[in-house]
């Protein structure tokens, strides 16, 4: 399309690299919003004001303020508690998972709120059903619950994309080799930042567009199953 | 925590969140001057415009806000002789011009897609009935459709406003000293990088809390023609359950 300068094959790993972190993230956000919306769903008040916490504290803080917080902090925080029971002990930790966590975590507290209002919307009578039956509750949650919940969540899952792989660009700040910090490089060494920042533009924009059209696909598969009337 | 630091550095965060807060408050009314008329483009049966209002917003919510950032402030430094020549250079050269010019179209884009499904929410009887009554488009849409839209879109609109509150954050990365670089800057020189970072984290989350509440005292006017707000529920809970929604 246009000329890269020779900076195209560290630009592709960059594109590589945002969407492994992105992809990476995603499913990290995922368990900690089942954990979340477990926490927020569960009797105990105790628990319930744990998810709280988490989902409140994170919503009212800058992503880039908690990236840097926890990029430095969780591997601290990490290995000073893993010193408690082993002497001297020291943690190295891969950048790029430490991102992935941290994205996931930050991500996670939105994905609870997606996750505990999809748990919520599915009909009780499936439920009532299912333990009529006789099924257990461990056996009603992954073969009733779980499956249908999916249908309400997928929307709210795909906005959480959405915001997660722009948020991927904050990775450059703490010095990740994404495709941002590599348009930064190519721009400033070739003198036509313009240019490769408008590159790493393109590429968000073809991500974001391919995931529109995977997400409407896989949405109309998730509601395969439901009556549709023509109104 | 060092908590004498943080009392001496309380006039440094203080500038800080003066910026912060201006920037929110520049951006918010302006984008929001931008995202009426990009809603109603975008709705409207005239191609281009619509069109135009599509490709606009789509490019704003498609790309980081970083990137937008980074390509206005830096990028756009490799035309400065064109940009000299029409005289836009001191504009361009200037971290905060560019910075509010990013934050106004990035928000302005936002809110006017949440606009855009408000104004496609508004009961078709009322739209009908305006029309039957011999309003003109202008004329309709001032009184009937905008009114009722504000409301649809009020609690979505309040998130947007939270987010580009927090989105202020970015700027202190193309060279603007709002809250989080006035901290970052102490931090750094004196190695005090917890406390720094965690009283910002605990100064954002109040202001987050104060925008939701006072957002929440206007839905409660929006809403006066419902009655006396649901009971039980005081205007606090209600700015925490947005919060956490």
């Amino acid at each position: 399309m246009f000329d890269l300068g020779g900076f195209g094959d560290e630009l592709a790993w960059g594109f590589v690299l945002t969407l492994g972190v992105g992809v990476g993230a995603l499913a990290v956000a995922l368990a900690f919003g089942l954990a979340g919306a477990a926490l927020k769903l569960s009797p105990r008040l105790a628990l319930r004001f744990a998810g709280f916490v988490y989902t409140t504290v994170v919503r009212g803080i800058p992503e880039l303020v908690l990236i840097i917080v926890l990029y430095y902090g969780v591997p601290h925080v990490a290995q000073n508690f893993m010193r408690l029971f082993i002497d001297g002990f020291r943690l190295d930790f891969n950048p790029v998972v430490t991102a992935i966590l941290v994205i996931g975590m930050i991500y996670g507290a939105f994905m609870t709120e997606v996750l505990r209002g999809a748990f919520l919307a599915v009909p009780r009578g499936q439920l009532e059903a299912a333990r009529a039956f006789g099924m257990s509750r461990m056996r009603t949650f992954w073969r009733i619950h779980m499956p249908q919940m999916w249908r309400f969540a997928l929307p709210g899952i795909g906005n959480v994309w959405m915001v997660l792989i722009k948020a991927t660009a904050l990775v450059s700040v703490v010095g990740l080799h994404d495709i941002l910090f590599w348009a930064d490089r190519a721009g400033q060494s070739l003198r036509e930042p313009f240019k490769f920042f408008f590159a790493a533009a393109v590429a968000f924009l073809v991500i974001t567009y391919i995931s529109e059209r995977v997400l409407a696909v896989a949405e109309a598969r998730a509601a395969r199953g439901v009556r549709t009337v023509r109104r | 925590m060092d908590f004498a630091l943080i009392q001496t550095s309380l006039p440094a965060l203080g500038q800080g969140l003066v910026m912060t807060l201006g920037l929110t408050a520049f951006a918010v009314p302006v984008g929001f001057c931008i995202a009426i008329p990009l809603a109603l483009a975008r709705l409207s049966h005239h191609r281009a415009l619509a069109g135009f209002s599509r490709a606009f917003i789509y490019l704003f919510r498609g790309t980081p806000l970083l990137i937008q950032l980074y390509l206005i402030y830096y990028g756009l430094g490799q035309f400065r002789a064109a940009l000299e020549s029409v005289a836009l250079w001191w504009f361009f050269r200037d971290a905060l011009s560019c910075a509010l010019l990013v934050l106004v179209l990035n928000t302005g884009a936002y809110a006017g897609e949440i606009f855009r499904g408000a104004i496609a929410g508004v009961d078709a009887g009322q739209i009908e009935a305006a029309r039957a009554a011999g309003m003109s488009w202008f004329v309709r849409t001032r009184r009937i459709v905008l009114p009722q839209a504000l409301r649809i879109a009020w609690p979505a609109y309040t998130n947007e406003v939270v987010f580009l509150m927090q989105a202020t954050s970015l700027v202190s990365l193309v060279t603007v000293t709002e809250l989080f670089r006035s901290a970052d800057i102490i931090a750094v020189r004196t190695f005090k990088i917890y406390t720094m970072y965690l009283t910002v984290a605990a100064i954002y989350l109040m202001i987050s809390y104060a925008i939701i509440f006072a957002f929440g005292l206007v839905e409660r006017r929006l809403m006066r023609h419902l009655g006396p707000a649901a009971p039980g529920r005081s205007i606090h809970a209600r700015a925490l359950a947005i919060l956490t929604r």
